[in-house]
């Protein structure tokens, strides 16, 4: 194989689907964001919402706290809004315009009812809009809601208003704000009371157009004692300009409830010169709002020129969880700061922190994490293990913990770790008749197996997959 | 058969010559015992027939039977040797955390099976497989599902080598201190392992420095190794003159300077 084949190879989502879009004109004033909340139909209360976030976005400075090297973004350059042209109401899946059926289809997501995939409802959105969502009627039937987060301002407003922006406001932080000024779409998903959600749900994000951000809302609220399992996973086009992913996630779980989120994020991560590659920054945030509630985050990070998240928990009700594993495997050029926040205000609160960076060729790869423990959260406990692999010698690798406790009756733990592959590992597999690549990922694999399972079955194996093939090219 | 063949072979680590023109021949069914001094090249000599990165060969030739005829192993990666039937039993079985042994095993056999056209197993079948050799060596299947060799004792890191060359079956296997940590009860068993491994097919070279192994795996040639060359080859009854005597005189006897 050619290195020119290889470098094709290796990010086999690189392509881009050639499609007709309407775009909104390039900038961001209120008139785009009024574009917006008109395309979608939306009601007043909405379209207020996104003024009063872009009013404040405008105030805001550029935050520069992170460990990053972060080229300024110009916001004037970007297109706010591209949608698929024939994405006006489809009675049924099989309406979709077969290019994006195809599309998904070559990412391994089957949208069409004769083909997707048995026991995962999948809820599609390519660039700024949600093309399709399956086994919908399978999931109304027990009462589940699954859609896009802009049919959901239709058909449930009186759930939407109640619940958006209540984990993350908009003046949380500059790309917070920014999202809920021109979020287009994302996904929606209501679990009532009681009911554990008979299948896994997903949703599937695509970014396809050139020079647009992608700004998605995803809000997921589990009543009491309901269950769910929810899978996101990413790509994009292979570009030379950077692209800007700025998302929302919300997550609310009531008494007794449990929402597991995961993430398998994999977007186009720029080149061996690192040129190209999208920028993820995205505020993910649950309230554990009721007693005995659970949310866990896991995340396998693969992908973008630059991550910069912190998936967190506010544990408010009494006794209730949250959780946090993380791999997040950079290389080339790639930088991450990445990590979680947890921060105990009910009694008897629980996280724990599973965290492991590999970093490798020239990659920066930082965890930050904040346990904050309130007057309130008596006899609350963290348990916090951060461990970092490195790959090579040029790139590095830094843990910061920020650790806040406000009340005596706290338990807090921290672990951390940094290792290298070492030569005696390396030579005992390959004694073994396993070659270099096989070698590195079976250590890598096992250096990451406290997370990966924590992630359902069939994501797990894509997480291995996805971390054999990075890494693939690191080696040597 | 001719299995192996070393031919002046001159290895360093680094700037430090430890094999200085060592010769040695090993035809398949035969059981050859490496001892000698610490530090006269014992462990060195396995490695770098296994092809450990650290070693160069400076001189001379290492020359192994693929396919009926011999061939140059320094063009050879150290899984490629390993996929040619060479196996190295670690003095010092590395830990590989989070990575289970069944995993493990299972993957160093398809890789195997691969190279020889063979065809691979899946996991229940191979939990099948693996259960006499778990039998044999008075392992616990619990063994399977813990972390490579991480926690293991120093025991059961012996044990679980042997259990690789069981599974492998490779044509070659080189034991390098396999008996060293082993209390009297694990040293029977890992012999037994040994034993059952051994046929006329294949050919097994022990690096040791006791006696006590060589009672129950019965070497045909025992080698002295001292400076980086074997200067003294004999049966299986020179292993007691040297535990009665030590090495001083099979030095003297060579000609060499005592301990330089």
């Amino acid at each position: 194989m050619s290195t020119e084949d290889l470098l094709k190879t290796e990010y086999k989502y690189g392509f881009y689907t050639d499609i007709e879009t309407e775009d909104f004109p390039k900038g961001l004033n209120e008139e785009i964001v009024a574009m917006i909340s008109r395309k979608k139909d939306e009601p007043q209360w909405l379209l207020d919402y996104r003024l009063k976030a872009y009013r404040h976005w405008k105030t805001l400075e550029h935050p520069s706290w992170a460990k990053l090297n972060l080229p300024k973004i110009d916001f004037e350059d970007l297109y706010y809004y591209s949608a698929p042209k024939k994405s006006a109401k489809l009675e049924s899946l099989d309406e979709i315009d077969p290019e994006l059926i195809a599309t998904f289809e070559k990412l391994g997501i089957p949208l069409s009812e004769q083909k997707r995939i048995s026991g995962v409802a999948v809820d599609a959105v390519f660039d700024s809009v949600s093309v399709g969502t399956t086994y919908k009627d399978e999931l109304e039937k027990v009462g589940v809601i699954f859609c896009s987060i802009s049919e959901a301002v239709k058909n449930h407003p009186e759930l939407v208003k109640k619940y958006l922006g209540t984990v993350v406001p908009y003046s949380d932080n500059y790309y917070a704000a920014l999202n809920c000024a021109v979020f287009s779409d994302g996904s929606f998903v209501y679990i009532p009371k009681g009911v554990k959600c008979p299948l896994d749900l997903s949703t599937y994000f695509r970014i396809n157009a050139k020079e647009t951000g992608q700004f998605e809302r995803t809000l997921v609220i589990a009543d009491e004692g309901s269950y769910v399992n929810y899978l996101e996973g990413c790509t994009a086009p292979q570009r030379d300009e950077n692209q800007l992913h700025a998302a929302i996630v919300e997550l609310v779980a009531h008494d007794d409830a449990t929402i597991k989120y995961s993430t398998v994020q994999n977007w186009y991560a720029g080149d061996k010169n690192g040129k190209g590659g999208i920028y993820n920054f995205v505020t993910k945030r649950g309230n554990c709002l009721g007693r005995n509630s659970y949310i866990s985050w896991t995340q396998v990070e693969a992908g973008s020129a630059i991550t910069w998240k912190y998936p967190s928990c506010n544990l408010i009700g009494d006794n209730s969880q949250g959780a946090f594993y993380s791999v997040a495997l950079t290389n080339n050029l790639m930088q991450a700061d990445t990590g979680t926040k947890m921060v105990h205000i009910g009694k008897n609160t629980k996280s724990t922190i599973i965290s492991k960076g590999i970093s490798a060729d020239k990659s920066e790869n930082n965890y930050r994490g904040l346990v904050k423990i309130m007057p309130s959260a008596h006899n609350a406990r963290n348990y916090s293990q951060c461990d970092s692999m490195l790959v090579g010698s040029s790139c590095s690798a830094n843990t910061f913990p920020y650790i806040d406790v406000k009340n005596p009756t706290a338990t807090v733990e921290h672990e951390a770790s940094t290792t290298k592959i070492s030569e005696d590992q390396m030579f005992y597999l390959q004694s073994r008749g396993l070659d270099m690549e096989k070698s590195v990922s079976l250590i890598v694999n096992g250096f990451c197996a406290d997370v990966f399972k924590t992630l359902p079955l069939e994501f797990a194996v894509e997480a291995v997959k996805l971390i054999e093939m990075k890494l693939e090219n690191s080696i040597g | 058969m001719k299995l192996l063949e070393v031919k002046n072979v001159h290895a360093r680590v680094e700037e430090k010559e430890i094999l200085k023109g060592l010769n040695i021949t090993i035809n398949t069914g035969e059981v050859h015992a490496i001892m000698g001094p610490n530090g006269s090249g014992k462990s060195t000599l396995s490695k770098v027939i296994a092809g450990h990165p650290s070693f160069q060969l400076t001189e001379g030739e290492i020359q192994y039977n693929i396919n009926g005829k011999l061939k140059d192993l320094s063009e050879l990666e150290p899984y490629e040797r390993s996929r040619q039937g060479i196996f190295l039993g670690f003095q010092y079985p590395v830990e590989i955390p989070g990575v289970s042994n069944l995993n493990f095993l299972l993957e160093t056999y398809n890789a195997a099976c691969k190279a020889q056209g063979a065809p691979i197993m899946e996991e229940e079948e191979f939990r099948i497989f693996l259960k006499k050799k778990l039998e044999l060596l008075e392992m616990n299947d619990s063994f399977l599902d813990r972390s490579v060799n991480t926690g293991f004792s120093g025991g059961e890191k012996k044990k679980n080598e042997i259990l690789q060359l069981l599974t492998l079956n490779p044509r070659l296997a080189l034991l390098d201190e396999t008996d060293s940590g082993l209390d009297i009860d694990a040293l029977k068993i890992v012999s037994k392992g040994v034993n059952s491994f051994k046929s006329k097919y294949n050919a097994v070279v022990l690096v040791t420095h006791y006696q006590r192994l060589l009672n129950y795996i019965v070497p045909d040639f025992i080698h002295v190794l001292y400076q980086g060359r074997i200067i003294k080859t004999g049966g299986k009854e020179l292993a007691l003159t040297l535990e009665e005597k030590g090495y001083d005189w099979v030095i003297k006897e060579s000609g060499m300077e005592l301990h330089p």
